[in-house]
């Protein structure tokens, strides 16, 4: 099928099968592979997009649904000069290791500050419930999403 | 200048750059013109004949290039996926390594074992072509249970009664003898459940052959590239060791699991080589689960004789190990030389004897998992301890000081072939009692009954062994491998260093440790330091990272690079300054010719190095290159104290964790914000051990906890925040002083969480995982 979409602020028509995922259109045909896949069972988080304003998990939306939209994906949030606060969190506070997680893990903390007011450590902890880190103990996650939201 | 970036410092990591941005490069993210997919088919059985296989329908399959079974591979002269340490029975016979094909042939031996392979142009049709293969498969009955094992089927002809080895360790006689003497007996039944490692990158390979060259290219998932480069050489015949290059990139998470060579990058170096063209395969997580080498899995009995004072006389363990259904690259080391010889703990306990049985079972390969072996131990220890400190009525923790070895009985010798070099468990416990005011917790536990809950507190003061060494003790108790790392500091013409290592990080932050090293040795600003790894065909054969050795062994071998580049710089600068080599000091980055004014720069000594205008061409080769090979005299032996504080709603069976407090020594810490963050996330493991993670097969060996459905990773709402601190006792024998820190948290955890629990609860013994309804129930019973 024909889809168009905007990602990152850039138009793209594409012909993709429809079964096509859109975590594959982002990796596979755009190269943004910042983007990842650690499950493909929508459990994990790493694949986490902001679609329409909305954190979404890419590794389950198929290319249909994502016909016309407009993405966000961690490509698009900031460049090395000028980072988004969440990034410089992540960075100043070590809420990463291996980095694998770390994309899905931003673009779930920038929805969760954008949509809510006054977090606290415990709300931080169950808005992150969706994204998994295998190497971080969440705990410098948790720091940095607080420290992003004083900011942001 | 190297204060802000030296030795000590938290200095905010390089890495980071690439990965919040998404520019990071995984073995996923790499992509060669012109590749092909490959997919799996794998045994839904976990025990059958695998009789004729049909590839026809497959092969005829849209969009597929090819398809390979292990009779392919074998007629090709591709060997078994070798195990890399020979451990021998107490009777002296070797163990039993029974083949292990890396594509099935004639059995199937767990679920999810590979038995042939489908390249095809994308990956959908490679999954068409994967479904499509037929495979006859007679089932045979599974011996999955662990603890009957040895009076099962033997899976495999070679191990009658399924049995690996039959290891021990230690002296039985003297063992015994103390427990004559015993005043009182601790026992205890303790099951290490088994544990699926689940690094969130799943396993990935991209296998590229030149024909024009001969050569071979492997990106892959790998902790250590010359290992698998080795094994894939000179064991399994992929290809001479000087035609294959092994390159693994930004690696998400390995805690052990990515240390070993799997069936599934063999095949795929293998394919590309046939199909000439770029073959890639990357799991989804389900094989991950299936396929991935688990971790842990043992059954012990264990027993802690001590004196009317309390005193330790003795200890008796007894312990079977799954080995699942084939020896994975490490699998014999971990519950022998990696669990046994640990089991004296920080206490001086006289005697000690150990059996430990490895059995096959028809489940996934089990290896090591962070920390290997040294979490068993701890486990096993540390619950008999606090159960003992229990039945006899003294406070756990001055049951531990009782019995502690003193700072001054270093070096210490154990019952079970250790020397401990140093350390001071005392101080790491009051730390640790301090920060968890335990002086305050009656109060706390009134307050908690008030409200209807129960509260328990338990301890946990583990040891562990890290930078497995040194190479020709390992090599003598069967390790097929040395155990050195390597390191070269390139100073390039302008002054700056590049750092080649053999280490590998996936998520350890080498490029940052490692570049904090030399700005603190050569004075170099630490930007102008650019650290790499990974890739063997950049450097020397080395041994990569697992059990917490990056720094340790590779730090040490750069620290001794460096040394070599000050010693040639004076030599230069001595000539550039006409003064005695002896009279040139070097500190902060310059070169100085002692009760002077006359000094050179780091930089001024570089530049003459390479454009050698005034130089000793004929006693000194240009240029500042320097390599060194380091092994270690010794295992480093970092030790700590946990203690953890938990409340329990008994109408829920819900433990939730109020407090956990670590206090670890690690020797010297190189960047303290990178030490905690990994003691954090082996905490995490530790906890997950403890109160979530279980890989449960059932009786006709089905996976039950195949995805993150059933298995339940620790996620953000399950973990509380953690008070980590440090004490210090530099390791005597490395140049940096530095023990490692990667298992601490997973290693020291899970015994103070269940010892909490248990004394939560009042109950002696608790199966792990602590879920909600294990917890409910033994509240039921109690
Ligand atoms: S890859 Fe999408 S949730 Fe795991
Ligand atoms: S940083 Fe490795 S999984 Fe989160």
């Amino acid at each position: 099928m024909e889809i168009s979409l905007n990602v990152n602020g850039t138009a793209h028509s594409l012909e993709v099968p429809a079964n096509t995922l859109l975590s594959d259109i982002l990796r596979e045909r755009l190269r943004l592979t910042g983007t990842h896949v650690g499950c493909d069972t929508s459990q994990c988080g790493a694949c986490v997009v902001h679609v329409n304003g909305d954190a979404v998990k890419s590794c389950t939306v198929l290319a249909g649904q994502a016909n016309g939209a407009s993405v966000t994906t961690i490509e698009g949030i900031g460049t090395p000069d000028d980072l988004h606060p969440m990034q410089t969190a992540f960075r100043d506070n070590h809420a990463l290791q291996c980095g694998f997680c770390t994309p899905g893990m931003i673009m779930s903390a920038i929805e969760l500050v954008e949509k809510n007011d006054g977090l606290t450590e415990q709300a931080v902890r169950d808005g992150l419930e969706g994204n998994l880190c295998r190497c971080t103990g969440y705990h410098n996650i948790v720091k940095a999403v607080l420290a992003a939201a004083r900011q942001m | 200048m190297t204060a802000e970036t030296g030795i000590g410092a938290s200095v905010k990591r390089k890495e980071d750059a690439r990965f919040i941005t998404g520019t990071g490069r995984y073995t996923d993210d790499v992509s060669a013109p012109g590749q092909s997919y490959a997919v799996f088919a794998r045994s839904p059985h976990a025990r059958a004949k695998l009789g004729g296989i049909d590839t026809s329908a497959a092969a005829a399959s849209d969009g597929v290039v090819a398809v390979f079974t292990g009779a392919d591979l074998q007629a090709d002269g591709i060997g078994d996926l070798p195990c890399g340490w020979m451990v021998k029975s107490k009777d002296g016979s070797d163990m039993v390594q029974p083949p292990h094909p890396p594509l099935a042939i004639e059995r199937v031996n767990y679920v999810g074992e590979p038995y042939a392979v489908v390249v095809a142009e994308t990956l959908e049709a490679a999954k068409n072509g994967a479904e499509a293969v037929q495979a006859d498969f007679e089932e045979l009955p599974a011996v999955v249970d662990l603890k009957n094992a040895a009076a099962a089927d033997s899976i495999h002809d070679a191990a009658p009664n399924n049995q690996c080895y039959d290891w021990e360790l230690g002296d039985g006689a003297a063992t015994d003898a103390a427990f004559e003497r015993a005043h009182h007996v601790t026992r205890l039944h303790i099951v290490n459940n088994r544990l699926i490692p689940n690094a969130i990158e799943p396993r990935a390979a991209l296998g590229e052959y030149d024909a024009a060259a001969g050569s071979y290219t492997l990106h892959t998932t790998s902790q250590n590239p010359h290992l698998e480069r080795l094994v894939l050489a000179a064991f399994v015949n992929v290809a001479p060791e000087a035609k294959l290059r092994v390159i693994s990139p930004d690696v998400g998470g390995g805690f052990g699991s990515k240390i070993f060579v799997y069936a599934e990058e063999t095949a795929v170096i293998w394919a590309a080589g046939k199909l000439r063209r770029p073959v890639k395969w990357r799991a989804e997580r389900s094989e991950s689960f299936l396929a991935d080498a688990h971790g842990r899995d043992h059954v012990t009995d264990a027993e802690l004789a001590l004196a009317e004072d309390g005193e330790f006389l003795g200890l008796r363990v007894r312990t079977k190990a799954n080995m699942g259904a084939y020896l994975s690259t490490f699998a014999s080391s971990v519950p022998t030389y990696l669990y046994g010889t640990l089991l004296a703990g920080q206490y001086k306990t006289p005697a000690i004897h150990v059996q430990v049985q490895a059995l096959f079972t028809n489940t996934a390969p089990v290896d090591a998992y962070r920390g290997a072996g040294r979490p068993e131990a701890t486990y096993v220890v540390e619950r008999l301890v606090e159960t003992a400190a229990r039945e006899i009525g003294m406070d756990p923790s001055d049951l531990r000081r009782r019995n502690f070895i003193q700072p001054d009985d270093f070096p210490y010798e154990t019952p079970v072939a250790l020397t401990y070099d140093t350390g001071d468990y005392e101080a790491s416990l009051d730390k640790a009692l301090a920060h968890a005011d335990y002086a305050g917790f009656a109060a706390r536990k009134a307050a908690s009954e008030a409200s209807g809950n129960k509260r328990g507190i338990g301890f946990s003061c583990y040891i562990e062994a890290c930078g497995l060494a040194p190479s020709q003790v390992a090599i003598s108790l069967g390790a097929g491998v040395g155990l050195f790392e390597v390191g070269e500091v390139r100073v390039d013409v302008t002054g700056s260093v590049t750092v080649t290592t053999g280490s590998h990080s996936h998520g350890q932050s080498h490029e940052t440790t490692f570049a904090q090293i030399i700005s603190e040795k050569l004075g170099v600003q630490f930007e102008n330091v650019t650290v790499l790894h990974g890739d063997t065909g950049r450097s020397d054969y080395a041994l990569g990272t697992y059990g917490s050795r990056s720094l340790a062994v590779g730090g040490s071998a750069i620290v001794k690079a460096t040394e070599k580049i000050v010693a040639k710089g004076k030599k230069i600068a001595a000539h550039i300054l006409e003064a005695k080599e002896d009279q040139v000091d070097f500190a902060d980055g310059v070169f100085q010719v002692v009760d002077s004014n006359q000094s050179l720069t780091f930089g001024e000594v570089a530049f003459a190095a390479y454009v050698p205008a005034n130089y000793p061409l004929e006693e000194l080769e240009p240029g500042l290159s320097e390599k060194a090979f380091y092994d270690p005299p010794n295992f480093t032996y970092p030790a700590g104290a946990h203690i953890c504080e938990v409340e329990v709603d008994p109408q829920t069976g819900v433990v939730r964790i109020e407090k956990f407090v670590a206090v670890d020594d690690f020797g010297h810490i190189v960047n303290p914000m990178i030490v905690e963050g990994q003691v954090h996330g082996g905490l995490a493991q530790g906890i997950g051990q403890a109160l979530l993670e279980h890989g449960v097969y059932d009786e006709t060996g089905q996976l039950l906890s195949g995805s993150y459905m059933d298995y339940t990773m620790p996620r953000a709402d399950d973990l509380p925040s953690f008070l980590v601190d440090t004490t210090t006792t530099p390791c005597t024998h490395n140049p940096l002083g530095v023990k490692g820190c990667g298992e601490a948290g997973a290693i020291g955890s899970t015994a103070a969480v269940m010892n909490a629990v248990t004394n939560a609860l009042g109950v002696t013994e608790l199966p792990m995982p602590a879920t909600p309804e294990t917890v409910w129930r033994a509240l039921r019973e109690a």
